[in-house]
This record gives structure tokens, sequence and C-alpha cells, in this order.
């Protein structure tokens, strides 16, 4: 955005996020074994203690008005608590900080700028969202609260919470936050049906050939085009790839410091194929062949499997290997052999029918219009605010306070289940829409100079005709 | 093992009275028949065809030994040679004078080496100097020269079904050239030199006729050279040569067949395939000229298939004396007495048989490990259908990339023949006026295997196997709709319906949704009633649904349905009115389904809104009679009295 006029600035910060269970320590004195993550960890004793004891009082409170809805938040002047009980008693709370300062009005009488806080900017939705995320991705890594409690109490519960939160909430970017952390979507690559197809046959061969295999995904770009896992795994773990470990890998590429074609000796077959977790190196003698462990879902209950990541240029597939299998040298080697030269072609072949396709949509298919698609059958998201993410930031290129009308109108398509329409004329020359259709929301942003009502109407009829006409949606 | 066999002589032979010292017996390559000439003629002659119309059985005076006896297209006329200077003729038509005349050759000095009718009165004398090509007159009992060429000849071929005669010319022999025949006129072809294995000194007639054959493979006629390994010429095996005469252009040596044995071999065609026997293994073997062979020079082939017998053949005792319990006795295969023909002949003499080879495909199918190579073997015969379909459900027991394989090989058959018709088609609604009268409809042969032969016999079987993963099953049938696909052959509906079927037997939702989402599978009515009739046990069935008939664009009635029965009346309305089909639309289905949602206000809305378009179009909100909302008429006025009705506008 290239308003001059940036008059505030949030920088949402992380002020508290602790994980407590209320049946631990019931009696007085004993309320430290409540708590089973805490951080900042430097935080004296009394005031963890405090502040937990704060939350369970308002949980218990809020219970008597209705006890099958707690309490998600708590407002204050200076900040907002998100409460969230994944599991039975398990509670986790976050408390996120947002400061403003008015930059722009100093204190005329010479005094230190006032503070502002800017309470009403957060939405609950977000951060509650934020709340499920976290635990969503804990419980990908490591299964359930209660899995760690039966294998080795809590003591080994908040061993494994002190290991994963420690460093996943540095990951944490507060301030990047918006209405996609609601619909935690994923993004599908759009394709021609013959290439779909090629992977499909890719996929079952090399499921057939390399049986270990249980489930594979398959993304290009960062987007997803299959999944062999259920979709709310496949949810989770997208979230994983494309914020995490993705744009971890494409750091060091961009910056060029590895050059990843390997001029395979054996077999004088040259790919690009690397494997993104386990062995960096496959001939290195030393190499380990470990890689990490996934918790999905299958129908009465959670499945343990190894996370096998395997990129070639822009396309990657994930193996899924039930854990209690050994993986070798051996089979990494095989699947090597077997995948890299084939994810090559396919990566290539993708790239080339992108790019065809692209040119014969041609240029009047490109977006000019800001928006937001997402549908809650299939959990696709579209977005045309939204930059390419990075593992540090990710970039809207709207004001924040459009992002927040886009926050309201999506809250309010929540509290009613029939289809609607609202128009917002937000400030500057911006119009608002949101419409929601059956199961589907979109959100455009739109700046024309004196637009009226009927005009904007008109512009996004044109928009679903060109941007959505093979799907549904009720004008 | 009996079911290796892969070669077999024909169930029903043509019997003749077998040779001996009063019974000469001849074979006309032309017209398939059997001579049986018993002492000159004058004991009676009887003509065996290949089927009963073309069988005769006739007397002639004995005038001396017969050296050659055949008759014309269509047994019109028979000519009989009995000396080495000329001809005698003898009429079959009716109503023509029967008595004999006779045709001496032309050149003086010649002896006639044989003759060959090219036409039912058309006939060519092949001497030792040249050939001469008559016309017969019957009615007038003479011949005319027609034309003649003056070469040296050492001994002749002739392929009836192209009527192209082949000489052996020069004195080692091995120039040959061929002449062709059609309807009076005769042409010669370029001549050729067939590569001998040693060059003999003093020269001297080496290439025996033995060892040449003419035959049509593939469309394309062909002389096969027997060339027999020699120590001296470094050569380990023999092997078959193939040269290819076109009609017009330079006759090329077009494929080496490798035969890896010695010995004495004989030569047949069948179904397109090279059938090499050999005497002393008692064993065949058989050449696709079509099959590239990948690790070998272009046009060099091995045989397709491992050597075995021809399939042990028992003759049925039969004649005056028959006993019914006498068993029938077999039959003595690779015999020294019999005889070879092109394309597909072999006669005992001696025993008084003709048999046709046939080729047996099912055996095949085990001695060809390499699937891929099988289906191409199989997609060029004739009688393969039911074999490949059997190929396609063995496969499906075996790995992809196989099964990839052969439904690539299949599909490519069909997509060119479905190409074939479209043109065909294209062409005839064209008209004739564009002179396309050589446009012939395409032939189906049994090689194309459409959707519904591989859905009957092969998928919708494999779909029900027990003992199968459904990860498997779904992956063949996904493979089978990507190879459709990459020829570019539209997928039938009930292919989808069987995927479909098959996800949700197996709770795989999520698959379909995806599939859906990629539009794997293609957008129909049909398919979107499928789903529609999924959303009660996946919901989201009901989206996919809708979006698919939005697409079709051809089932707006469909949505307001859909959406009315979901009571999305409102939805239902906006819809009709966005594609612009409220004019014509049932008020009455819209206030039914606005009154049985209870919704008041809703009724009112929809009511009114029915009303601004009567007004609209026929200038009073009134309903027709026709549109039976009477009913509802009467409703609204309950509810929200007569006052709220829309008044008929003053003009």
């Amino acid at each position: 955005m290239a308003s001059g006029m940036q008059e505030k600035q949030y920088t949402p910060s992380l002020l508290s996020f602790f994980i407590y269970n209320p049946t631990f320590g019931p009696r007085e004195g004993e309320e430290e074994k409540k708590i089973l993550f805490y951080h900042p960890s430097e935080v004296e004793k009394n005031e963890k203690i405090r502040n937990v004891g704060l939350c369970e009082a308002i949980v218990q409170f809020t219970r008597t008005f209705c006890p099958t809805k707690p309490a998600k938040s708590l407002h204050t002047q200076k900040n907002r608590q998100f409460f969230f009980e994944p599991e039975d008693n398990f509670w986790i709370v976050m408390v996120p900080w947002f400061e403003t300062q008015c930059i722009e009005k100093p204190n005329k009488d010479g005094k230190p700028p006032t503070i502002e806080y800017q309470e009403e900017e957060i939405l609950d939705t977000v951060y509650g969202a934020v709340v499920r995320q976290c635990y969503s991705m804990y419980k990908l890594f490591n299964g359930t609260f209660g899995r760690a409690m039966e294998a080795g109490g809590v003591e080994l519960l908040t061993q494994k919470l002190e290991k994963f939160f420690y460093r996943y909430l540095q990951t944490l970017h507060l301030q990047s936050c918006d209405l996609l952390d609601v619909f935690g979507g994923i993004s599908f690559f759009p394709l021609d049906k013959m290439t779909y197809l090629k992977i499909q046959s890719f996929v079952n061969k090399v499921e057939e050939s390399l049986s270990l295999i249980k489930y594979t995904a398959f993304l290009y770009n960062d987007q997803l085009i299959w999944s062999g896992l259920e979709q709310d795994d496949m949810r989770i773990l997208y979230k994983y790839l494309t914020t995490s470990l993705f744009p971890r890998h494409s750091e060091p590429e961009l910056a060029g410091r590895d050059s990843p074609l390997r001029p395979e000796v054996a077999g004088n077959l040259l790919h690009y194929g690397r494997f993104l977790t386990g062995p960096t190196n496959l001939k290195d003698p030393e190499a380990k062949f470990r890689f990490p462990k996934i918790f999905v879902s299958t129908g009465d209950g959670y499945e343990e499997l190894h996370l096998i990541v395997y990129k070639a240029m822009s396309a990657a597939a994930c193996f899924m290997i039930s854990a209690s299998v050994e993986l070798t040298r051996e089979f990494c080697e095989q699947l090597d052999g077997l995948v890299g030269p084939q994810l090559t072609l396919l990566a290539s072949d993708i790239c080339e029918q992108f790019t065809i396709n692209r040119r014969i949509s041609g240029p009047e298919k490109e977006p000019q219009f800001k928006f937001i698609y997402f549908n809650h059958m299939n959990l696709a998201e579209k977005s045309t605010i939204h930059m390419r993410k990075t593992a540090s930031v990710c970039l809207t290129s709207v004001h924040p306070d459009l992002m927040k009308i886009l926050g309201d109108i999506n809250c309010d398509f929540a509290r009613v289940d029939e289809d609607e329409e609202i128009i917002v004329k937000a400030m500057t020359d911006y119009w608002v829409v949101g419409k929601k259709s059956d199961q589907r929301e979109l959100y455009v942003i739109l700046n024309q100079k004196n637009a009226n009502l009927i005009e904007v109407n008109e512009e996004v009829k044109r928009l679903c005709a060109t941007q959505f006409n093979n799907i549904f949606f009720l004008d | 093992m009996s079911e290796e066999h892969y070669l077999e002589l024909c169930e029903n032979p043509v019997q003749f009275e077998h040779a001996s010292s009063v019974n000469n017996v001849f074979f006309d390559e032309a017209n398939k028949q059997v001579f049986a000439v018993r002492s000159g003629g004058a004991t009676g002659v009887v003509v065996k065809g290949p089927d009963d119309k073309s069988s005769v059985a006739f007397r002639m005076d004995d005038k001396g030994e017969v050296k050659c006896i055949k008759f014309s297209i269509g047994n019109k006329i028979l000519a009989v040679q009995r000396t080495s200077k000329s001809v005698d003729f003898i009429n079959f038509i009716p109503d023509y004078p029967h008595t004999e005349f006779t045709q001496e050759c032309k050149t003086k000095n010649a002896s006639v080496l044989g003759f060959c009718w090219t036409n039912w009165n058309e006939i060519v004398f092949i001497t030792d100097q040249g050939i001469e090509f008559y016309q017969v007159f019957p009615d007038k009992r003479s011949l005319k020269l027609l034309k003649s060429q003056s070469i040296n000849v050492n001994w002749y071929q002739y392929c009836p079904e192209t009527a192209v005669i082949l000489l052996s010319t020069t004195v080692q022999g091995n120039i040959l050239q061929p002449f062709a025949f059609r309807s009076g006129t005769m042409s010669k072809m370029s001549k050729f030199e067939i590569e001998l294995p040693v060059v003999p000194k003093p020269a001297k007639l080496s290439l025996s006729e033995r060892d040449i054959a003419m035959a049509t493979i593939y469309g394309q006629l062909h002389v096969m050279y027997l060339k027999h390994h020699s120590r001296t010429a470094n050569s380990t095996s023999a092997e078959v040569v193939l040269y290819h005469l076109p009609r017009e252009g330079a006759c090329k040596k077009s494929h080496v067949l490798k035969l890896n044995t010695t010995g004495k071999f004989a030569l047949n065609i069948v179904d397109n395939l090279v059938v090499v026997h050999h005497q002393s293994s008692q064993t065949s073997l058989i050449f696709d000229i079509k099959l590239k062979e990948p690790d070998c020079a272009v046009n060099t082939h091995q045989p397709v298939l491992p050597a075995r017998s021809i399939h042990p053949y028992r003759i049925p005792l039969s004649g005056p004396a028959v006993v019914p319990s006498q068993p029938p006795v077999p039959c003595q295969l690779y015999s020294s007495s019999w005889s070879v023909f092109q394309p597909d002949i072999i006669i005992s003499a001696s025993e008084g048989y003709l048999w046709y080879l046939q080729v047996k495909l099912p055996p095949t199918v085990n001695l060809l490990q390499d699937k891929g190579k099988l289906m191409d073997f199989l997609l060029r015969r004739r009688d393969c259908k039911m074999v490949i379909l059997s190929v396609c459900s063995q496969s499906t027991r075996g790995v992809l990339p196989v099964v990839a394989t052969v439904f690539d090989k299949l599909n490519q058959v069909y997509k060119e023949y479905l190409e074939a018709e479209q043109s065909y088609t294209v062409a005839m609604e064209s008209g004739p006026s564009r002179g396309s009268a050589a446009q012939k409809r395409p032939v189906r042969t049994q090689a194309v295997i459409d959707q519904s032969d591989m859905y009957t016999h092969v998928l919708s079987s494999f779909t029900e196997r027990k003992g199968v993963s459904h990860k498997f099953i779904i992956a063949v049938l996904m493979e089978y709709i990507r190879s459709l696909n990459q020829f570019q052959i539209t997928v039938q509906h009930y292919l989808y319906e069987l995927v479909i079927k098959t996800l949700v037997q197996h709770n795989l939702f999520y698959m379909l949704h995806q599939f859906l989402q990629y539009h794997v599978l293609s957008d129909s009515k049909p398919l979107a009633c499928l789903l529609l009739s999924l959303e009660s046990t996946y919901p989201p069935a009901h989206q996919l649904s809708l979006d698919m008939l939005k697409r079709l664009s051809t089932a707006n009635d469909e949505i307001v349905e859909v959406l009315l029965s979901k009571q999305q009346v409102l939805g239902a309305l906006r819809f009709i009115r966005s594609v612009g089909g409220h004019d014509n639309v049932s008020a009455r289905k819209f206030l039914d389904a606005a009154r049985q949602t209870g919704d008041q206000m809703l009724f009112y809305t929809v009511f009114r809104s029915f009303q601004q378009r009567n007004q609209r179009l026929r200038g009073s909100p009134g309903f027709n009679p026709g549109e039976h909302c009477e009913e509802h008429v009467v409703h609204f006025k309950q509810l929200f009295g007569e006052q709220a009705l829309m008044k008929p506008s003053t003009v």
C-alpha cells in the first residue's frame, strides 16, 4: 500500500501463552502442578499461578451461564485472552499484546507520546483460530495430550509441550494473522485433467511399487494437487508444509547456496529430486534415516506415520509410512531412484501445462480484483490479496483496516445459515463486498472512485462471471 | 503341453483321392482347387475346391499325360497342358461348344513351363524363352495374343492375389523379374537381385524355386527368400529375407527373419504372420514383421514365440467302409510328403488332404511374457477380441505399469478406429459431390476394444473380485480413464459410475471430491443426479452436483428443482431470474415450495414476485387458469387479506 499517511502501526506480539489442567492441582498450595507449560518461562512463579487462576475462575464463572459453551475470550483494556479447551480439562490460553503508538501526533506539551491500546482492532475469530491451530500443530507431531499422559504421565506431557512450543511459538507471527487463519484453507493448484491424471497415475504406481507407503500427498508451487489423507489432517499438514517446511528450504535455494541438480552416476539419470525431511545427502555414509513423525486420524483413533517429503523442482510429494516400520538407507535409495526421475519429469510437465493454460486464458483472466475466496466443503481458498508467504512474514497488499472489515463480515456470516451478501463502503474510495452462497464465501475489495452501490454490485457480478463461472454461485 | 501349440490344421480339410499310379493330383493356387485326374482324365477328373460350389467332376479324353490342369476364374474354361509346346482348352460355359481347342506357344523352339489364368478369359504362358499373354474366345474356340515378352526363364512363381508373375532369369537364376497383369494389360515391374550367400564358379543355377515364395503380408506384396546357411559364407543359421515388391518403384529388401537353426524349411503366411516350418525338429516358428525388436538392428526379427509343433491332428477314418468304433488315427505332421502352398495351405497328396493352417491365439498368452509385446502381437490378429479381453483381465492381477501399457496399446487402436469413423462421417456429410467415392466405411476389426467391451468383460467383474485392495481397483480404473483421456477419447458415463460406486463403497468420499474438483469425472446430468443421491451420506455432494449442473448450462430446470427441494425458494427464484428463465417458469411450483416452508413472509414475497411478472407479461397481475394457482390465491387472501393482492394497474 502506497498510502502515505500511515498513522498507526500495530505490532501485535505474544504476551503469554500457557497450558494448564485444573484437575492436576486441586488443593491449595499445589496450584503450580496445574501448569503444564508457561511462556515466557522466566515469569515469576506466583504470577504464573495468579494468571492461571484468573483464567480458571473466568471459565468457571462463565460456565454457569452456558455450560456447553464456555468463554472463548476475555476483553480487557490492554489485551485480550483467548481460551481453548481442546481435550477435557486441558486449557490453552493465549494472550496477545497489541500496542499502537501515535507517531503522527506527538503530545504538544512535550510529554512522551501517549500509548493507545487498539484493543478493538483485534478480531476474536482470527486469534481464536490461531490458538486452535497451535493445538492442531502440536497434535500433528505429538498426538493428543491424553496420549502423552497415558504413555508417561504429566512428566512426559510437560516435556513434549516444552519441546514443541518453545520452538513453535517463535514462529507465530501474530502481526500477519488475518482472515486466512480463520479459514485455515488449502490452496489448490489449477491443473488440466490430463496432467492431473498423470499425477494420479504416478502416485498409484509409486504406492504400488513401494508398498510401505500408506498415504501420499502431492503439491506443486506450494499448492495442493492430491491428498491421500483425509481433509482435516491434510489441512494441518498443508499448513505445516507451506508455512514452515517449504519456506525453510526455499530460502537457501533462493540464496543460491545449494544447487540441487545431482548428476546421478549410477543409472545415468539426471534428476532434481531430494529429501526435504530425513537425509540431506544419501551418499553421506553418516546420513541418518530419521523422518519426522506425524499423527493422523483413522476411523477410530490415530496412527503414527513417518513423514517423507521429497521435492523435485516445484513439485513436492509427501509419502507417509507407518511409524512401526524402520526406514533404512536401502528404502530411501530405492525411493530416490524411483521417484526422483519421474517427479522431475512430472514437475516440468506441470510447469509446461501451466504456462500453456495461462497463455490460453490470456491476460483478461488475470484478476484485476482483490479478493479472497473460501469454500468450506473442500477448504479451497484463493486470495489475490496475499503475497507469497515466506517463513517470516505473510504480506498482504491491502490496508489492515480493510482486512478488519473482511473479518467483521466473516463474523456476520458465521452467525446465520442463510446465504447473504454484505456491501460496505469503507473509508477513502474502497468498497468491500462479502458474499456467501451455500458453503462458499467471497470477499472482494474494490477501489473505484465515486462508484455507487449499483455499480459495485455489477462489478462483483462481473467478477463472479469471469472468475467463478464454473461453480454454482448464487447472484 | 497341448495348450502351447499355437498352430493348428483346420478341422475340416478338403479331402480328395490320394495320389497313386493311376491317379495324378494337381493343385491350383489361384482357385485353391485340387484336381484328381484318373487315367489321364478318361476315368474321371474330380475337382475339389474350398467350398462345394467350386467342386466339379467330369471326364475328358486321355490324350496323353497331364502336366498341368487349371480352371479359369469362375470355372469357365479349363486349360490342360499335356505337351511342352501347347495347351489345350475346354469350355465349361453352358451352350458353348465343348470340343477341345489347342494353342501352341508362339515362340519357336520354346517349351512351355506352365501357365496361369489371370482372369476368366485371360491366360499367361510361361516358356523357357519368355511369357505370352493371351485372351481366350471360348465361342470362337480360339486365342488372341495380347502381349509377349522374350526373356530367358529358369522357373516362375505366381501370386494369384495380386496377379503377379515372378520369373527367375540369368544363369544363376537370382535376378527376378516380376510382371503384373490386370484386365488385358501386362506391365513389367522393376527387376531385382536376390543376394546369394555364395556366388558359384563357374556360374550355374543357384536359386531354387523352392526357396522363393510370394505372398501379401499386411496388404503388401512380399517375396520371401529362404536363405540357407552356408559353411563358406560365415552364416551360422538360416534366415528368411523379405523383399517388398511395390506396384511401382524399386523392390527393396525389407526384413530379415532369424531362424537360428539349419535344415529344411517351408513357409506359410497365416493372419499376416510368416510361419516357418522346420522339418527335422518338427516345429514351426512365427514372425510378425510389424513387431519391433528393441534389441535388434532395424527390421531384423526374432521369432515371436518359442518354436512349437503344429497341434497334433487325428484323421477321422471315413470313406465307404467307415467303422464307427475305430478311433481316428494320428496324422504324421511335417511329413516329407507334405507340400506347402501360399498363403496358408498344406497338402498331403499321399493321404488325400488339403488343410488350411491356422493360428491359435490363446496359447500365445502364456508363451509371451512381455505383455506390451503380447498386446502388439494380438492387436494385429484377426480373431483377437476375446483373447485380448482375457489378457486385460489377467493383467489386472499384475502390476500397474503393465496395466497402463496394456490400456495404452488398446486405446491406440480404438482411437485410430474412432478417428477413421469420424472422418468417414464428415466425408459423408459433406456429400458425394466432392468425389469422395473412394472413401470407404472403416472396418471395425476385432482389435477395436471399446469402453463397453472393457466394462462388460473386464472392469465390472474386476471391481467385484474378492481379495483385491480397493486402492488397486481404483488405481486400475483411473489408469483406464487416464489412458482414454490421453488418446482424447470421450469417457462413457458408466465408467465414471463404476469409479464412484467403488469409491462410495469404501467411503472414499474425499478422494471422490478431489476427482470432481479436477473434473476428472466429466460433467453430465446423470453424474450430477448420482451425486445428488449421495448427499445423505456425503453432504458436500450437494454442492458438487449443483456446480456440475451449472457448468452443463442446459440443466437450469434441474437446478431449480434441487433448490426448491432444499426449500431455497428465494435462491431458486433469483437463479431462474439470473439465467432469464423467469418468464416461462411454473409459478405453481414455486408457490407450492414457498407454502411448504410455512414461512408466511416468504410466501408473500414469492407470490408478489409472480404477480409482478404477470403484470409485466400480460398487463395483469392475475394468474392464468392454466397455471393452477387458484388455491394459492385463496391461501394468500386468507393470510394477508384481499387488499394485499396486487391490483391491475390502470393503463
